[in-house]
């Protein structure tokens, strides 16, 4: 407790907001809170951090009703408070962003905001409503028509969207895991001024994030967590440093350079030729769309999301199909092909979607990580599954990445996001592909996992393998790619060198003004 | 804004409150033992249930239940009927569960169960076979144009899904109905015994063996219809088990039944899967419709299911889709069908069938749900 922390109050006579003491949560086979203090002044954005699986989830989880901790105190403007259910958090004034939406797609936003509540109680003044919703949004600069659909909205609307139900329940602090994850730096932006004008209304607010400089820039005080412990309790943000909380996260230090070789690209591997494609909604999403990649070469993909990025790569491997162009892979076009032409070619997908895409929940984790490579030896021997392999395979998977969790049999939705994600690096890595196509490939990492990630790409590359390099970290893109492609409206913005690109230019590229080379087929 | 907390209370009263509140939350991880403890806490509250409704008609439940229990299992002559009924049970639940695997809901077993029996009938009725065709190749033909037209049967609505993405759940039940219709039109015409609804009855090579066939050298055999049906039942729910939980085909039907995208990322043909699947599970229910026509029957007419199709699914269900325990619950079943057969009034069992149905789905809010009852 530093007074020294540029806070609205630093009287100690004030409670606190919130206050956990010696949480404990244990579940089958990991402590994922081991004595965990931790606490929330009022009007302040306190950072959580920690490496993938350190027990931050959970704790919030406990914090929101979810969970029942199995020791600890948790004491609200100190009055102690016992919650059996999300419910009771709410009416506590605790209210919880996830990072999986819960938000019914078909109905509106005012509907969505109202759901569950038992006031009204038989008929739906809607327009009224849709006042007190618009009031909402002007107190907190959040800006969503309460008339459009929830389908029809963004990722950060959405988003804005579950903001704006936790505050219509009267929520005095929010508690947001990894809000940033799915968000553009532009939506970024809008969330930090939501944050500040709430803070500025005497809310507080609980910020999980792995973007070390966005923690440092929104936060007051962080809060570290490492392996279910505090590592480091409430120091002031302005007196941390970038390397010092990475190695308070990770325990070691981290370098945040990544040193790439320069490799000789070879053969083309992939080579996309004047695609077309729709999006979900039937709107063109791909037009005339080309690229190239060669064996041994990481591209780069910049675009806002929603520019057709998604689809490139699912028209690539086979998830959706394209209305005009070739997909050729090594020399075969295989457009249009299911799923599997593009596996038998050794294409690995990393895709952006991990949990409805890239994992099945209610499988194991050694389930998980035979996908695909469950059709062939030794994973199975014709009919049979080869059960001993599997869990052999698994297990050693689970020690070369680091998955951390209990055991190679625990359903995979139990698993942290981040170790969700490494699961599914090893498993698409682990394959030897001979193209990679990556789509936020650390996307919910922790520094040191993204590190890794980040090394074991430019292995593959090193080893001949072709990467296509989907990602809005634009940092990410510059470090790994050795050419950068700019994507604005589905289609191609221009080529730069990695030598000559700089952040502007990749900026230009991505609000549609095309630079450097046009595409080439 | 307030009300959070569903309040057990109706009227929301200010004066007096109810001492408990209680509230239903989604749970987040199912322990290993809680599923079976639901599907017995389920059966024991259905039989509460059904308890109370029998003591407020007027009955003495204890005194009922104590008799079904008799009924069913109280001596061997009565276990043996109970086995009888329960050997197509195991086989058409575990063609349910099989299909619920994939979340592919078939509620066609009946149908399939229908067109098993017609197939099977046909090799002897047709005739594919001549009728003194020795045992050793007559049954084993019966059993393949049984199990072939309970494929077929259950291959057009998975042809029609794979493609088309018709509702399984309403073709499947449509076909049904034909299914029956389609065995009546050959009881009634071309099948049909000098005019009676039913076919003739089959030669002696056509049954299935029964345990007293073989009297003769066990004499405690003597009276015991149990046929090797019971065996098919059995064989079928180890091959069901391996077919689940060790083969790659078992791999990709639950990956499917978890999580469709993800099958579909990992490059499984969904649509082929579909068609497959549907064949071997109307393929089993198909083998069930065979072994009642071979095993106790012995000709073709318009009754020969006890809701066998539908209880199939109860059972599938209770049964948590494992195929051992699919096995147990059709012993229970059986029982329950064997005992409405000897009591009077026989609608007891139906009503307890109607009520196990009705508490296993509501015991799956529980899986899903905890609920929490706290003093205020
Ligand atoms: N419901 C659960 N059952 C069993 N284990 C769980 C459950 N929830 C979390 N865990 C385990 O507890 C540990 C902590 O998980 P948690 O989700 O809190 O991590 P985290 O800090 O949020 O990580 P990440 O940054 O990857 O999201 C992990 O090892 C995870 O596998
Ligand atoms: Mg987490």
């Amino acid at each position: 407790m530093s007074a020294s922390a540029p806070l609205p109050d630093s009287a100690s006579s004030i409670p606190y907001a919130v206050e956990m003491r010696g949480i404990v949560k244990r579940f089958p086979g990991v402590l994922a809170n081991d004595h965990v203090d931790f606490d929330l002044r009022p009007g302040e954005v306190h950072a959580l951090l920690g490496e993938n699986g350190a027990g931050k989830s959970t704790l919030m989880n406990i914090l929101s009703g979810l969970y029942r901790p199995d020791a600890g105190l948790i004491r609200v403007n100190g009055r102690p408070v016992h919650f059996n259910s999300p419910r009771d958090a709410i009416a506590a004034g605790l209210g919880m962003v996830h990072q999986h939406f819960m938000l019914v797609p078909t109905q509106t936003v005012t509907e969505n905001i109202i759901l569950g509540l038992s006031e009204p109680r038989f008929f739906l003044p809607l327009d009224q409503l849709d006042q007190r919703v618009l009031a909402l949004q002007e107190q907190y600069g959040l800006r969503v028509d309460p008339k459009a659909r929830i389908w029809q909205l963004s990722v950060g609307e959405q988003q804005r969207v579950e903001i704006l139900k936790m505050l219509y329940r009267g929520a005095n602090v929010l508690i947001m895991d990894e809000p940033t994850a799915v968000l553009t730096p532009q939506e970024v932006e809008e969330l930090f001024h939501t944050l500040r004008a709430m803070v500025a209304r005497g809310h507080s607010v609980i910020f999980i994030s792995h973007k070390l400089d966005e923690v440092l820039k929104i936060s007051n005080r962080i809060t570290v967590l490492r392996q279910g412990r505090v590592a480091a309790s409430g120091i002031p943000a302005h007196e941390a440093t970038k390397a010092q909380l990475a190695q308070l996260m990770v325990g070691r230090e981290v370098v945040f350079t990544v040193r790439k070789k320069p490799v000789q690209p070879g053969e083309v591997v992939l080579s996309v030729e004047d695609v077309c494609a729709e999006n979900d909604r039937g709107l063109p999403a791909l037009r005339h769309f080309s690229i190239q990649v060669r064996a041994g070469e990481i591209v780069g993909i910049a675009g806002v999301a929603g520019n057709g990025q998604s689809e490139l790569a699912q028209v690539i491997t086979g998830l959706r199909r394209c209305s005009c162009g070739r997909v050729v892979i090594a020399g075969e076009d295989i457009a249009n092909r299911p799923p599997r032409a593009a596996i038998e070619r050794h294409v690995a997908h990393i895709p952006e979607d991990r949990h409805g895409v890239g994992s099945s929940p209610g499988l194991s984790l050694a389930e998980n990580l035979i996908m695909k490579s469950h059709r062939r030896p030794p994973i199975s021997n014709g009919w049979v599954l080869n059960l001993p392999m599997i869990r052999r395979q698994a297990a050693q998977l689970k020690d070369e990445y680091n998955i951390i969790a209990p055991s190679v049999e625990v359903q995979a939705r139990l698993l942290s996001g981040g170790n969700l994600q490494k699961a599914i690096l090893a498993r698409e890595i682990s394959a030897g592909p001979r193209l990679i196509i990556a789509v936020q490939p650390t996307r919910g990492l922790d520094v040191g996992a993204i590190e890794t990630v980040q090394n074991l790409l430019l292995k593959e590359r090193e080893h001949g393998a072709a990467i296509l390099l989907i990602s809005e970290e634009l940092e990410e893109l510059l470090t790994l790619s050795d050419r950068i492609v700019g994507m604005y409206e589905g289609r191609h913005m221009g080529e730069l060198n990695a030598e000559e690109a700089t952040l502007a230019a990749i900026g230009l590229m991505m609000a549609g003004t095309p630079q450097g080379k046009p595409a080439t087929r | 804004m307030t009300g959070q907390e569903m309040s057990a209370n109706p009227v929301g009263g200010q004066g007096w409150q109810f001492p408990f509140s209680i509230s239903i939350e989604p749970r987040l991880t199912v322990p290993k033992w809680l599923p079976a403890l639901i599907s017995v806490g389920s059966l024991g509250v259905a039989f509460v249930i059904g308890g109370i409704v029998l003591a407020v008609a007027g009955g003495n439940p204890l005194a009922i239940y104590a008799h079904l229990i008799r009924a069913a299992f109280g001596d061997i002559g009565v276990f043996n009927d109970t086995l009888v009924k329960a050997s197509p049970l195991m086989l058409v639940g575990l063609a349910c569960a099989l299909a619920f695997r994939m979340k592919l809901w078939n509620i066609g077993a009946e149908g399939q169960f229908f067109l098993g029996a017609w197939g099977a009938s046909a090799v002897v009725l047709a005739p594919i076979l001549p009728r003194d065709t020795p045992a050793i190749l007559m049954i084993p033909t019966m059993m393949l144009a049984g199990v072939a037209c309970g494929a077929l049967w259950g291959l057009i609505p998975g042809f029609l899904k794979a493609k088309f993405n018709v509702n399984e759940i309403i073709t499947t039940l449509m076909m049904n109905y034909i299914a029956v219709s389609w065995v009546l039109f050959w009881v009634f015409g071309e099948w049909s015994e000098s005019g009676f609804q039913m076919s003739p009855m089959f030669p002696r090579n056509a049954w299935l063996p029964r345990l007293t066939d073989y009297a003769a050298q066990i004499p405690q055999f003597a009276g015991l219809t149990l046929h090797a049906g019971i065996l098919f039942g059995l064989i079928v729910s180890v091959v069901v088990w391996f077919i689940t939980s060790r083969s790659r085909w078992g791999y990709e039907i639950r990956l499917i039944g978890d999580n469709k995208e993800a099958a579909r990322y990992a490059g499984v043909d969904i649509a082929r899967n579909t068609m497959l699947l549907m064949m071997v599970s109307g393929g089993i229910a198909g083998l069930a419709g065979m072994a009642e026509i071979a095993g106790v029957v012995h000709r073709l007419q318009g009754a020969i299911s006890n809701n066998y199709g539908f209880t199939g699914i109860i059972i599938a269900w209770l049964a948590k889709l494992n195929p051992f325990a699919v096995i147990l619950v059709s012993v229970l079943f059986g029982g329950l069908i064997q005992a409405g057969r000897e009591i009077q009034p026989s609608g007891v069992p139906r009503m307890l069938q109607g009520i196990i149905l009705f508490c296993v789905i509501a015991g799956d809010v529980l899986l899903r749900y905890r609920i929490q009852i706290t003093r205020r």
